[in-house]
């Protein structure tokens, strides 16, 4: 007999069931056991770039707002770089996190984000990317998490020249995955489960 | 620690679609209309998805990890059967995966959330908050330490009730990883009546879901130890010419 590829398989996803915020964030619920929620605070002090905030609501297909969803976001500074271990090309933002996590509002379902406009980043090939968010949604009735990308409608150049938003055969759904800017400084990106307006989520 | 391990560097393999869950799976009815309906659109992993947040263990308070005291009045415990849980998280490739972020929250030993919108009528454990973490040890390992979740009834079917489940968060190396799952435990009849097991497409998956009672780590007249491993994606190895990563 051959042998046998013995790779180990990938722990099934579940869903995140309608009380991840007990787990997630538990002040959030009422919870106070760590004496803070992760991810509220994407700055711990001063931090370069353009302050932002990203707000938005995640629909489903009747277009009723998900009041039990949690959202979390990650991302480089303003320089392109990313608060990782795993980054090797220099040094980020000390006072920038990268990561945010939002439960929507238990009433009207809007999440928030206080943060800084990413920097862009390349790909594996060193083409420039457009400079984006990634984001990963969870709630009740997601079997598993959904992984999409916030980019930025004032980015228009970058956005046409972007090696990801280019390739995507529906052109007409690109604009589900642009933050819309409200005001200075306050983008929106609503997230649709389904229907005409559903974002593009991502097999990655 | 999670600050002096080396940087993993490379692409992440494709997730196996066909192993998890559809995102419609009509019989659990919340996923109806929660499900995405067009193609996920496919690329490789860029390092936006390669990257991840570090979380160190000095964010990791003493008793975070300890369900039965880390919401009780001091010189109490919440109240139910004893367990350990404990584990290691590996990646497809079998590698340990140190400094991971493990969050996990469950019912009560009565399988009643602390939770506003809970309205399953069993008592609440005024000493049992029903959340903890931990990170993983440089051999993927973690542990800790709740009592037996109980079974509840929710609204799906008519009379639908979940198995006695404990629910997984987990950060691994980078944020393709990112992973919500739920742990059962072996010899729970209400394994296969449950919906939300049902999603689950074949019995292998379910069974890697569920925990095995280890009596090896099991404490006499303390505690029940159950052990159950997780699984993340596996990274490809890349090669630098200045550097043989991993090699």
């Amino acid at each position: 007999m051959v042998q046998r590829l013995d790779y180990l398989k990938e722990s099934p996803s579940q869903t995140a069931g309608p009380y991840v915020h007990i787990g997630c964030t538990p002040n959030f619920t009422g919870i106070d056991i760590y004496g803070g929620d992760l991810g509220t605070k994407m700055k711990t002090g001063p931090v370069k770039g353009q302050e932002i905030v990203i707000k938005g609501t995640v629909f489903d297909g009747t277009g009723t707002p998900l009041r039990d969803a949690m959202i979390e976001i990650w991302q480089p500074d303003a320089a392109g770089l990313f608060p990782s271990l795993n980054e090797t090309r220099g040094k980020a933002d000390p006072n920038f996190t990268g990561w945010g996590r939002s439960p929507g509002d238990m009433e009207t379902g809007e999440f928030s984000f206080d943060t800084v406009k990413p920097g862009a980043v390349p790909m594996p090939d060193g083409r420039m990317q457009a400079p984006h968010v990634t984001a990963w949604i969870v709630a009740r009735g997601i079997n598993i998490g959904l992984h999409t990308r916030i980019y930025f409608e004032d980015e228009a150049e970058a956005n046409s020249a972007d090696p990801l938003l280019s390739g995507i055969e529906h052109q007409n759904r690109v604009p589900t995955l642009l933050a819309r800017k409200e005001a200075d400084g306050v983008y929106r990106f609503d997230i649709h489960l389904q229907g005409p307006n559903e974002t593009i989520f991502f097999d990655i | 620690m999670t600050e002096t391990r080396t940087p993993n560097l490379g692409g992440f393999v494709p997730r196996d679609r066909s192993w998890h869950p559809d995102a419609l799976t009509p019989p659990y009815k919340t996923s109806v209309k929660r499900s995405p309906q067009a193609a996920l659109l496919s690329f490789p992993t860029t390092l936006s998805e390669e990257t991840s947040p570090m979380f160190g263990h000095g964010m990791i308070g003493a008793l975070d990890n300890d369900l039965i005291h880390n919401y009780a009045q001091s010189g109490q415990s919440a109240i139910g059967p004893r367990i350990i849980v404990h584990g290691r998280v590996l990646d497809e490739m079998g590698r340990p995966v140190p400094g991971a972020l493990l969050e996990f929250w469950q019912a009560n030993a009565g399988g009643r959330y602390r939770h506003k919108k809970e309205k399953y009528q069993a008592a609440l454990d005024p000493n049992f908050g029903g959340c903890g973490r931990t990170i993983t040890g440089n051999d993927g390992a973690y542990e800790f330490r709740t009592v037996m979740p109980g079974p509840y009834p929710w609204p799906n079917g008519m009379n639908d009730w979940r198995p006695a489940h404990i629910h997984f968060s987990v950060f691994g190396h980078g944020f393709a990883q990112r992973l919500i799952t739920q742990m059962y435990f072996e010899g729970d009849p209400l394994i296969p009546l449950c919906p939300i097991v049902g999603v689950l497409k074949s019995q292998e998956a379910i069974d890697q879901l569920t925990a095995l009672l280890d009596m090896h780590r099991t404490v006499p007249m303390d505690a029940r130890a159950y052990k159950f491993d997780i699984v993340l994606r596996g990274r490809r190895q890349t090669y630098f010419e200045n550097r043989a990563e991993g090699l």
